[in-house]
């Protein structure tokens, strides 16, 4: 499938400059980084999250925590995504119960995401509070959730695709909006 | 997408691609089983009939428990207590288990191609959970995942596997599986019980399976050691004198062992004989991986099942 590119919305140095932001918010609107647990959608919120725990580390001089969700297991759409999707692994390093989480993931869209994230989440305990950071919220949700910290907010059409390209995953750092050609 | 199939009927026919998919998957589900809640919400809504016409504790428990871990509703239905034993044909059986529209069906009989035949009639998905002497893919699998999970990598490892090889659907799974996966096979076990020409069951692969003599010569120097049970149900004639003299020549002991590489493990699909094929030293030792067979059972039937009735309908 063929893509044409639109418009480009963030560079690398944009992208750094969002996620010092949602890592200041996220310990100012905290009070710091007690029980803080840092935990990324799988694929690219993983990194999203890992980066922001640095840019924490250097904020307040302690890292939280951090792990990774696969929502696979929990996606409402298994039978219409045809051939079965890989299934990869969920790792949480410590107790969720009576953590403050924070999921972390690149873009916020229909909501369906989250609402598996959070499923799976408490299947593994009580946290205390979850919030949601996202480096990008595209609107047209389909669910009734919301983001706690933005990286940016991006008016688009349902036909519109936002990437985030980050070079954990790809040769560029960069987000980008297209469409299908 | 390495895996669409409808079935799940051998080891013959998967590609490494699809193999590799299973193993990768099962790997991911392992963790779900280590949860205090051990339930993800998959496959909610699905059903699968656990049909067994032969006694098994450990392969209809594990399907069972494999299918609960994904919120599939499971059914057990076991040859003695069905309408089989009132004369009903298998596929008039085969027709009535589709008319209650499972998503899938676990099949264990003791005739080979029963479940190949129950594929072509009915639309669920077909499990083989064991055809008479022929395969049991999961059994294989959930080897081969084992075997990778120690060694890391299966290509250019040597596996013994002794014992009763002509009546073992799990040699016969495992010799089409592992040599796929580049291992090289080695069989021993009485004249009687292995068949000659056992080598030339596989197709073209990476790996290779060589008849052995002599179980030292299978076993010297081996990395993996898979011992068989004897299948005394499956004996019509007398294959080995007693087992006791059976245990003296093929059981695997300490002493025997010890011919193999010092990082070996020993494998059994159970359920082990002590001190017929394998003596409990054995068992018991820290190179014994049954248990964690069973525990790995469990991981690799939970991706069968999620890949196979999670796949597209059209």
């Amino acid at each position: 499938m063929d893509f044409k590119l639109k418009s480009q919305i963030m560079d690398a140095a944009g992208i750094k400059r969002a996620l010092s932001r949602l890592a200041s918010q996220i310990v100012e609107n905290n009070v710091g980084t007690a029980d803080l647990l840092l935990l990324g959608v799988r694929r690219r919120g993983v990194p999203l999250a890992e980066r922001i725990a640095d840019r924490i580390a250097e904020l307040e001089g302690h890292r939280p925590p951090t792990g990774q969700l696969d929502i696979t297991l929990y996606r409402d759409d298994l039978s219409t995504v045809g051939p079965s999707p890989v299934v990869n692994r969920t790792d949480i390093p410590v107790d969720v119960t009576d953590c403050i989480i924070v999921l972390v993931d690149d873009v916020l869209y229909t909501g369906r995401t989250v609402r598996a994230a959070l499923d799976e989440l408490i299947d593994f305990g009580r946290p205390r509070r979850v919030e949601l950071a996202v480096l990008i919220d595209r609107g047209h949700r389909e669910l009734p959730i919301q983001a706690d910290y933005v990286g940016k907010v991006l008016q688009t059409t349902d036909d519109e695709i936002v990437k985030v390209m980050l070079e954990d995953y790809d040769e560029e750092e960069k987000v980008v909006v297209v469409e299908r050609e | 997408m390495a895996f669409n199939r409808k079935d799940l009927l051998g080891t013959r026919e998967l590609t490494v691609e699809e193999i590799k998919t299973i193993l990768d998957t099962a790997e991911s589900f392992k963790e779900v089983s280590t949860r205090s809640i051990k339930k993800v919400p998959t496959l909610r809504g699905k059903t699968i009939i656990n049909f067994f016409f032969e006694p098994s504790t450990r392969t209809r428990t594990s399907f069972e428990i494999a299918a609960k871990r994904l919120s599939a509703d499971a059914v057990n239905i076991s040859a003695s207590g069905s309408s089989v034993t009132k004369g009903e044909s298998l596929i008039d059986t085969a027709r009535n288990l589709q008319a209650m529209a499972p998503d899938a069906i676990v099949i264990r009989h003791r005739s080979p191609g029963v479940p190949h035949q129950l594929a072509k009639m009915v639309e669920a998905s077909i499990i083989n959970g064991g055809d008479g002497a022929h395969e049991h893919p999961t059994q294989a699998l959930l080897d081969a995942f084992t075997i990778r999970e120690r060694k890391g990598e299966l290509a250019g490892l040597q596996v013994a596997i002794i014992g009763d090889i002509m009546h073992s659907r799990v040699a016969r799974s495992n010799a089409h599986l592992l040599t796929k996966l580049g291992a090289h096979v080695r069989v021993a076990g009485p004249r009687t019980l292995v068949p000659p020409q056992f080598d030339k069951i596989v197709g073209e692969s990476e790996g290779s399976i060589t008849v052995c003599n002599r179980i030292e010569e299978a076993l010297e120097g081996s990395d993996v050691v898979m011992m068989l049970r004897i299948q005394r149900e499956r004996m019509s004639d007398a294959f080995f004198p007693s087992l006791k003299e059976y245990s003296i020549h093929y059981g695997l002991t300490l002493e025997r062992l010890a011919l193999a590489s010092p990082e070996c493990i020993v494998m059994h699909p159970g359920p082990v004989n002590r001190g017929v094929e394998i003596s409990s030293e054995v068992v018991d030792s820290a190179r014994s991986l049954v248990l964690d067979q069973v525990t790995n059972g469990v991981a690799v039937r939970m991706a069968i099942l999620f890949l196979l009735a999670g796949r597209e309908i059209d």
